[in-house]
């Protein structure tokens, strides 16, 4: 079960808004399908993300994925110990392992709850 | 999509399977750098089912090979393989292929990539009607198992008759495998000593039990596409798609080894007039970095503020233990030891063009 307290982008990120300030995330869909990561990219304290543009990369052992925003607005913190400790990801992808805090000033309308998107991972296999 | 004849022990493998040419193909069973070192060190095994197999027949069947591609046919003895390419008339790649003289000396047999097949066929099928020959495609009739690292041999011979110890690197020989008749071949895609076999149809499953169970003492694992791609990439093995495609030829891509312009192949003429022009001004290099991120297919190359190049396939290297690429590059910096960075998104990263093959095993 994947927690009810967030949205999802069906690009796999996860989104959970409290106070205004958005804490973004990738799924435990996308970890188990990119495996064995190798670098995390994240952007700077005070940058800007647009929704549905690309705020990082991740990159697996063959191939490279964009990490798509589902948020508009600055980032006021960044996880920085993730990207030293990429296997946080495949342990629990929901809590330790977020990547950015956003002061949200626009939110995806393409976000969808938990159980939309577990029929979406069901449906890509 | 199409399915080898192991697909359900791939998948009660546990093995991530993803679309490759068309078929349904396992990628990895267990971490990708961990096969790599286990093919490395030990042994591997590999279904290659989806692998394109082809048998040329007639009484003008090295003829029709001569057309085809780009070795010499009439040079190849019984029972020995080749690598070769068909081009077209441009010169420019449309896969990159094996040819096998039967052991017998009664045909030919051609090993082709799966997504390429459904083209080669067609090449085959049109530049056939000018000779007394028979292409016969058995992709659905024959299946392909592969056994790479060390201990092939060993393990491989505990249910073969068959003397593999004297059966010579690209050469192949009629055996007995699990007590079938079958062709094997002393080849491979990994740079390191194996063997593929030729498996007749309903006896796939029985021959990869074989080597799995005998080959467990050895440390034999199954091994998926993704380690398979690392492994030819350290061995400076090309990959259509990658390296070499329908925008390159052979001579830039350091494949002039296996054109012999003693015949008359389709693409011949194309050929001569970029050697008489000296090449294309681009060459297929190898490239290191000890950057944190790793070159990867189309990111741009610079040298001193210019687009030099781009990068046709990356990878870490666990036998090297840094980043790898291939990349083609302009001819005045290809030398190894020069200095570039290549692009990621927008940011430069350094690396350093390297000699290839990056792996050549001990022998």
């Amino acid at each position: 079960m994947r927690p009810t307290d967030r949205q999802y982008l069906k690009s796999h990120e996860w989104c959970k808004i409290e106070n205004g300030i958005a804490t973004i995330g990738i799924s435990d869909h996308a970890v188990s399908h990119l495996s064995d990561l190798v670098f995390l990219d994240l952007p700077a304290k005070g940058a800007s993300v647009t929704i549905g543009e690309s705020f990082g990369e991740i990159e697996s052992v063959k191939a490279v994925s964009s990490l798509y925003s589902p948020v508009t607005g600055e980032v006021v913190d960044t996880n920085k110990e993730l990207p030293d400790n990429l296997e946080w990801l495949s342990q629990d992808a929901f809590a330790k392992s977020w990547m950015i805090k956003v002061k949200v000033s626009s939110t995806s309308p393409d976000l969808i709850d938990s159980k939309a998107y577990d029929a979406h991972c069901q449906a890509e296999g | 999509m199409q399915k080898t004849a192991l697909e359900s022990i791939h998948i009660a493998l546990g093995a991530r399977m993803v679309p490759f040419g068309g078929w349904n193909m396992p990628v990895q069973y267990r971490a990708i750098l961990d096969e790599a070192r286990t093919v490395r060190t030990k042994a591997g095994l590999f279904d290659l089912g989806h692998m394109g197999r082809v048998k040329v027949r007639g009484p003008q069947a090295e003829a029709f090979l001569q057309k085809l591609q780009t070795n010499d046919a009439a040079a190849i003895p019984a029972g020995r393989i080749r690598y070769a390419m068909i081009l077209n008339e441009q010169g420019l790649t449309q896969d990159d292929i094996l040819v096998y003289r039967n052991p017998k000396n009664d045909g030919f047999f051609v090993v082709i990539n799966a997504g390429n097949a459904q083209r080669d066929l067609e090449i085959m099928r049109a530049t056939a009607k000018g000779f007394d020959v028979v292409v016969e495609d058995c992709t659905q009739t024959l299946g392909m198992i592969a056994i790479q690292g060390p201990a092939s041999e060993a393990i491989t011979q505990r249910f073969t008759k068959g003397d593999l110890k004297a059966l010579k690197y690209y050469a192949w020989m009629d055996a007995e495998v699990c007590g079938v008749p079958m062709t094997l071949s002393r080849t491979g895609y990994t740079g390191e000593d194996g063997f593929e076999v030729y498996v007749p149809k309903g006896h796939e499953e029985q021959v990869w039990n074989a080597f799995l169970e005998h080959g467990q003492a050895d440390g034999l694992t199954p091994i998926g596409l993704g380690a398979r791609d690392t492994l030819r990439h350290e061995a400076g093995m090309p990959l259509y798609g990658h390296e070499i495609d329908e925008t390159t030829n052979p001579i830039e891509a350091g494949l002039d080894w296996a054109v012999k312009m003693n015949h008359d192949f389709t693409g011949k003429a194309a050929l001569e007039q970029v050697l008489a022009k000296g090449g294309t001004g681009r060459k297929l290099v190898g490239l290191t970095s000890t950057s944190k991120r790793c070159p990867r297919q189309g990111y741009p190359l610079v040298h001193a503020g210019q687009q030099v190049g781009h990068v046709c396939s990356g990878n870490i290297s666990p036998t090297l233990d840094t980043n790898i690429a291939t990349a083609y590059v302009r001819t005045d910096l290809a030398t190894p030891g020069t200095q570039l960075e290549f692009l990621v998104r927008d940011k430069a990263e350094p690396c350093v063009i390297a000699a290839l093959p990056f792996y050549k095993r001990q022998r």
